[in-house]
């Protein structure tokens, strides 16, 4: 981010994008071919230390799930009763679920779907618009262009609350506050994205293809929708994935935004629902079981999706 | 059309065409990022200069005075908004080194040759990016209260007592909230940059009997630099921006304060308070050290130029 190369090469530094095509050793993972190499001094305790430091790291990072999927079986006194990392004698997992999905007329089920329509709405124009932004920065000249491009990416330097609570009075003013719009039209902007896609276009699009498109008659849109998208394809998909879970766990700009709790997604639903315990302990069963269900929702998303993941992060260029 | 000079045919035609199509491929976005980036900041920054005056007893309806910067004198001579500032960059100096030093670690036990199952660590570490700041708050505020958390009673029983909710600790309580949300992610970035290391380093490395640990520090280091930058960076933005986890953790125990943080400051303002102008000021603070930070940081980084460390 902080070191954008000349657009022309293929960029060999920043961040979430490795080196362009050529040297691609085993689609990302080159950890593996690095462990082919292995045998080597460090020898059997150095193993046993690293895979041991592996393993605490797991543990570390499974425990708060861990915990939640098996208090989500509990009732809100076996919470409190029984040790948080094993089942309690009379697990109700099933009652836990159907209070979950019909307590308040189903709003979990509402918000989850609220949820996926921000996520994925928004996520889906933001993608397109800047795919094309993108693109136009990697192979367009045009007077102010590095000015223009540094200008987007300070947006990601922005704190949220700099504009959240701004934008919160802005559209309260041609009347958006607490419609879906609000949430959904701020999310459609990915500064982030601009730039993953101007990295991978420099990096996927060679200009000869834009070149012998064009000398074969074809427009530039249609260069740009038909040849380069798909040759971005790994990138718009990392793009998409990155606005979709930015959206999804984002709480302060839906807190500014909306009253109407119909229309809160899940973040925001599940502390409502938090804010009520003090009142009413059982809502803590509330809480604890939707945590888990939309834990488990996005873990699914990401694991399922897992090698989109990599092909943002790691395989990058397609071959050069 | 087509009969273009050779000369020409390698620059590309980009030159020649009407940029028609740029603009059709530029302008959405742009639109966009003026209408939710540029125009929200432009107007909190004027909103922070100007104040709401009732006349007299409050009749009239009141007036918005041109106040230049008065917000920004109330929001730093008030002694808990200070405090809280003062809060944000210990919880920074805490935040900022663990998640570097964490995510570099992770990275490099991951790409060590030893490593048994790499892909499905890799999973289990990123996997917590999945889950809201919100969710991730909530779940650790009940591993942060001994009725409900296995660890704290695991803990208690050989003997050790500890409240993460205690005001000396919850800085590091919300500290690893953050850490076990983002460790991942910014790992996967650091993964990237190692991979993308060619391989033929090592074997010359290996070759002239480098040790692991010469390799980390002469190879891998230095060429993931500038992943490392990035992601120090993006760790430094997001710290400051610090809202969620302490407003989620608030109920939970009286070490946090309603304007524990400049944003937390920032949201009471403009919405309980009724004082959308010194919110707005305070934004703009925290935004422009944010800025501050980031500059610093860069020119820090730059200065010791292309040697290594």
């Amino acid at each position: 981010m902080v070191t954008t190369d000349a657009p022309a090469r293929p960029a060999p530094r920043p961040g979430p994008r490795p080196r362009g095509g050529a040297r691609r050793p085993g689609t990302a993972h080159d950890l593996r071919s690095g462990r082919r190499a292995a045998p080597r001094p460090g020898g059997l305790a150095g193993a046993i230390l690293v895979n041991a430091a592996l393993v605490v790291a797991a543990i570390y990072f499974l425990l708060p799930v861990v915990w939640v999927l098996i208090a989500a079986t509990k009732s809100p006194s076996q919470l409190y009763s029984t040790f948080g990392l094993w089942f309690s004698d009379a697990p109700q997992a099933w009652e836990n679920l159907v209070r979950l999905f019909t307590q308040d007329d189903g709003a979990f089920s509402v918000w989850i779907v609220n949820s996926v329509v921000y996520s994925g709405v928004g996520a889906l124009v933001a993608t397109v618009i800047a795919t094309a932004a993108g693109y136009a920065f990697a192979k367009y000249r045009f007077r102010g262009k590095e000015a223009l491009f540094w200008t987007i990416l300070g947006g990601v330097l922005v704190p949220a609350t700099v504009i959240a609570l701004p934008l919160y009075f802005l559209l309260n003013a041609v009347g958006l506050t607490g419609s879906y719009w609000s949430v959904l039209l701020p999310s459609m902007v990915s500064p982030f994205g601009v730039y993953l896609a101007r990295i991978h276009a420099n990096a996927s699009v060679p200009d000869e293809v834009v070149e012998a498109a064009r000398i074969d008659g074809a427009g530039d849109l249609r260069i740009f929708g038909s040849i380069a998208t798909r040759m971005m394809t790994p990138a718009i998909v990392t793009i998409f994935l990155f606005q979709f879970v930015t959206i999804w766990n984002n709480y302060l700009l839906p807190l500014v935004m909306l009253s109407d709790t119909r229309r809160f997604p899940i973040t925001l639903g599940l502390t409502l629902w938090n804010s009520q315990i003090q009142r009413d302990p059982a809502f803590t069963t509330l809480v604890v079981t939707g945590s888990a269900v939309s834990v488990v929702l996005l873990v699914v998303l990401m694991v399922s999706l897992q090698r989109f993941w990599k092909a943002d992060l790691t395989a990058g260029a397609t071959k050069g | 059309m087509t009969a273009i000079p050779a000369a020409e045919a390698t620059r590309p035609a980009r030159r020649r065409r009407p940029p028609a199509a740029l603009w059709a491929l530029l302008l959405p976005f742009l639109v966009m990022f003026a209408a939710f980036f540029i125009a929200p900041i432009v107007y909190a920054i004027v909103d922070s200069l100007f104040a709401q005056k009732s006349s007299g007893l409050g009749l009239a309806a009141p007036s918005r005075e041109f106040v230049f910067l008065d917000n920004y004198m109330a929001a730093l001579s008030n002694p808990s908004f200070v405090a809280s500032l003062g809060r944000l960059v210990a919880f920074a100096a805490i935040e900022v080194p663990l998640m570097v030093v964490s995510a570099l670690v992770l990275a490099l036990l991951l790409g060590a040759g030893a490593a048994r199952f790499p892909r499905v660590f890799r999973v289990t570490y990123f996997m917590p990016y999945g889950v809201p700041g919100v969710i991730a708050a909530l779940l650790w505020g009940f591993l942060y209260v001994p009725a409900t958390s296995p660890v704290l009673q695991l803990l208690s029983n050989v003997g050790i007592d500890l409240n993460p909710l205690s005001s000396d600790a919850v800085l590091f309580a919300i500290a690893n909230i953050a850490l076990w949300g983002f460790a991942g992610y910014n790992m996967l970035i650091l993964i990237a940059a190692l991979d993308a290391i060619p391989s033929d380093l090592y074997e010359a490395a290996r070759l002239d009997g480098a040790s692991e640990w010469r390799m980390i520090w002469s190879i891998k280091l230095p060429l993931i630099r500038p992943s490392i930058v990035l992601i120090t960076l993006f760790t430094i933005i997001g710290t400051l921006q610090l809202f969620v986890e302490p407003l989620v953790l608030r109920p939970l125990t009286t070490a946090i304060s309603s304007d524990y943080t400049p944003n937390l400051a920032a949201y009471n303002q403009a919405f309980s308070q009724g004082n959308p102008n010194l919110a707005a000021a305070m934004a703009v603070i925290v935004a422009l050290l944010a800025f501050a930070f980031s500059a610093l940081f860069i020119r820090l980084v730059n200065r010791k130029g292309n040697r290594a460390w």
